[in-house]
């Protein structure tokens, strides 16, 4: 019991609650702006690693995590936009083109990595984006501890939660985004653009998404390894399915998710229970779409490909 | 997925053999092809001779009595697990999960390996059995459940279920209760009475192929000449359709998903039994993804997964080739496999540029003077009745 409390009671597992969050709260986000305008968007797992790779290949490059940073940004929206291309102008089927872009950004990171780099692994002097640390914020309790120190991109992803809010729910855009999602003929006829929306709706998620890589390789480290997403683009698609398409709610699931991985930190004495501990973001991500905590509804065309009448 | 075979004939009695068989490789081989061009690209690009490494890559599948040997043992796990995916997106499921029952059937598989003494033919057969229950509850109870009455995404369910099998290995293996004594995290050998008995001395080619083929026409037989099967695909072409005829939905679809995890559990079995011989401890087999790209190219035909399976395994064995013979790093190949899936699945893409050419040809002709007649614009009644809806 008194073990049990030494756990929860210790501010390090909800700070890093936090900075594990990160990587899942961003394509959460993403995945939000996507499917409320009508596409599922599987393929934010690989535009997550062409992020993380491109982050560090042009921070190593450059020596300067910012360009790193816009490098992975760009990278990430051009897979973003031939995504999206295949999935709303070419209407193929949106979950293989996604696993498609899976398969090929595996390969091509890896590729990359062994070409550019060799096989020794990415420079060890890839500089990384910083960590803002304030005393004064460091002596507030509990939210010192839990805010200060942090990579740059934790605070720049709680304010993008608030802005992705206040687009998706309170701006004409935001509007269209949703309107263009639940019914694309109808927004057709009052003239909405449903192919430009969509492909806005994608991009951003895509944007999200590389962000999200970027932050793995240069924000909690500064080196790119194959495969290093480990399955958190789905993990973020399913926080978002519980978090009912919205902002706020991806961000609570995403935090939950975050919790079930940083409890298997304090765990790392055993090798066992680490093993058994580092199942649980996943049984909590499959415990979450059963629905665990009630049923959420997609947006109606979710997934449907939509032609526009000519 | 578009079905236009939903008669309750097979595709090869209604077309004849070789219309068939034009209709049905078509658009695989153009993604092929595609894909091995654009592939040669990034490999020039990139400072290597693209030439040289398909050479080396080929002569690594194929270049000898050996490789073939080794390209067809590749073959049998991608043959069986991508069966199980082909089934389950008959029935409109998405297994994504297939790595995951691929290892719960291969430590089933190891587990009675070595820890029953059986004579050899009961001892295979049990160790199969094993694996085939272990992949079958795998994909069935909890992605099949919570997909049939909760409404569960399958794709997010299953890729989950695949984490945790590897960390259940991890757990297994690393200081587990399936550890060999000593320090290496890796399972015992099985006994000889679970090995398949290999064909080809100095290669991996076991008896595992006959596992496969036989699964591929019991898989064939059950789809296209058993109610069951008919069952799955009109679950597969219209839900609502096979709930409004008075299908049990909702069976079929934890039927479905437990049937396609048999089949990838049967692969982790076939690998360590004809193969490996022991579990290691590792993140991936690769055979459970590399299975959903073999399924897709082969349209989830179960005769088609078998060339798509051999094109898959040829470039599996022939990756190591083409890093030593041509330098090119061996995942050169999951670029070039992303790329067919790519184009197997953006089969609009022919269709949208042929009409783009016919629209240019008509403009230059009415440049010319002459009014436009052009091809009909109008095309095919399709009906877009698809949807993942994650």
């Amino acid at each position: 019991m008194s073990g049990l409390l030494a756990i929860f009671g210790n501010m390090q597992l909800w700070a890093s609650t936090l900075s594990l969050s990160v990587p899942l709260v961003l394509p959460a986000l993403g995945g939000t702006f996507s499917e409320r305008t009508g596409v599922v968007n599987i393929a934010m797992e690989g535009i997550m690693l062409i992020g993380a790779f491109f982050a560090v290949f042009f921070s190593s490059l450059t020596m300067n995590p910012w360009v790193g940073l816009l490098g992975a940004v760009v990278a990430g929206g051009i897979m973003a936009v031939i995504f999206a291309w295949a999935a709303i102008r070419l209407r193929s089927d949106q979950v293989i083109i996604g696993m498609a872009v899976n398969i090929f950004a595996s390969g091509l990171t890896a590729y990359l990595l062994n070409t550019i780099f060799g096989f020794g692994g990415t420079p060890v002097n890839t500089p990384m984006l910083p960590h803002l640390n304030w005393p004064w914020l460091g002596r507030i309790p509990v939210l010192g501890p839990l805010l200060n120190d942090q990579s740059i991109l934790v605070y720049i992803t709680l304010l993008l939660v608030v802005a992705g809010h206040f687009f998706l729910f309170h701006t004409r855009l935001g509007l269209r985004m949703r309107a263009v999602g639940e019914n694309p003929e109808a927004a057709d006829t009052a003239g909405i653009n449903v192919y430009r929306i969509r492909y806005l709706g994608v991009l951003i998620s895509g944007f999200l998404s590389a962000l999200a890589g970027a932050y793995l390789s240069i924000g909690v480290l500064n080196s790119f390894e194959v495969d290093m997403t480990n399955g958190r683009g789905y993990i973020a698609l399913a926080a978002m399915i519980f978090g009912r398409w919205t902002p706020f709610g991806s961000f609570g699931a995403a935090l939950l998710f975050g919790f079930a991985s940083a409890l298997s930190m304090p765990l790392q004495s055993s090798v066992a229970a680490k093993n058994l501990v580092q199942m649980l973001p996943y049984v909590v991500t499959i415990l979450a779409l059963i629905g665990v905590g009630g049923k959420s509804v997609a947006p109606a065309a979710d997934g449907v490909p939509y032609e526009a009448e000519k | 997925m578009q079905n236009e075979n939903f008669q309750d004939v097979t595709p090869l009695e209604r077309h004849g053999f070789l219309r068939a068989l034009l209709r049905a490789v078509s658009t695989p081989l153009v993604a092929v092809i595609l894909g091995i061009l654009l592939g040669s690209v990034i490999i020039e690009v990139s400072g290597y001779n693209a030439i040289a490494a398909y050479v080396s890559l080929f002569q690594g599948a194929f270049g000898s009595g050996y490789s073939i040997a080794n390209t067809l043992a590749n073959a049998v796990p991608l043959i069986l697990a991508g069966l199980g995916v082909a089934v389950g997106f008959r029935a409109g499921l998405f297994n994504i999960g297939a790595e995951g029952q691929y290892w719960m059937g291969a430590i089933a598989a190891v587990w009675v390996g070595y820890a029953v003494n059986l004579p050899w033919y009961l001892h295979i057969p049990l160790a199969l059995a094993a694996a085939a229950v272990a992949g079958a509850l795998w994909g069935g109870i909890v992605p099949g459940l919570a997909k049939a009455y909760a409404g569960a995404h399958e794709v997010i369910t299953t890729m989950m279920m695949s984490y945790v099998a590897i960390f259940f290995s991890h757990y297994l293996l690393e200081n587990g209760p399936m550890m060999e004594p000593g320090y290496v995290p890796q399972s015992p050998v099985i006994r000889s009475s679970a090995f398949l008995p290999v064909l080809v001395k100095g290669t991996q080619l076991s008896a595992g192929i006959f596992v496969a083929l036989a699964a591929v026409a019991v898989v064939y037989w059950v789809l296209y000449y058993t109610t069951w099967g008919f069952e799955i695909r009109a679950l597969g072409l219209n839900r609502r359709a096979a709930r409004y005829g008075g299908m049990p939905v909702q069976r079929n679809i934890v039927l479905a998903l437990a049937v396609s995890g048999l089949l990838a559990g049967l692969a982790g079995a076939a690998q360590m039994m004809g193969v490996q011989h022991r579990l290691y401890d590792s993140f991936s087999s690769g055979y459970g993804y590399t299975a959903i790209v073999v399924a897709l190219l082969a349209k989830n035909d179960p005769i088609g997964v078998v060339f798509s399976a051999l094109l898959f395994a040829a470039l599996g064995t022939g990756a190591q080739y083409m890093q030593i013979g041509a330098n090119v790093p061996g995942r050169m190949t999951d670029v070039i496999t992303g790329l067919i899936v790519f184009f197997v699945a953006a089969e609009r893409m022919v269709e949208l540029a042929s009409r783009w050419l016919a629209k240019r040809r008509q403009q230059r002709r009415s440049q010319a003077g002459r009014p436009g007649v052009g091809p009909a614009q109008g095309r095919g009644a399709e009906l877009e009745s698809k949807g993942a809806g994650v």
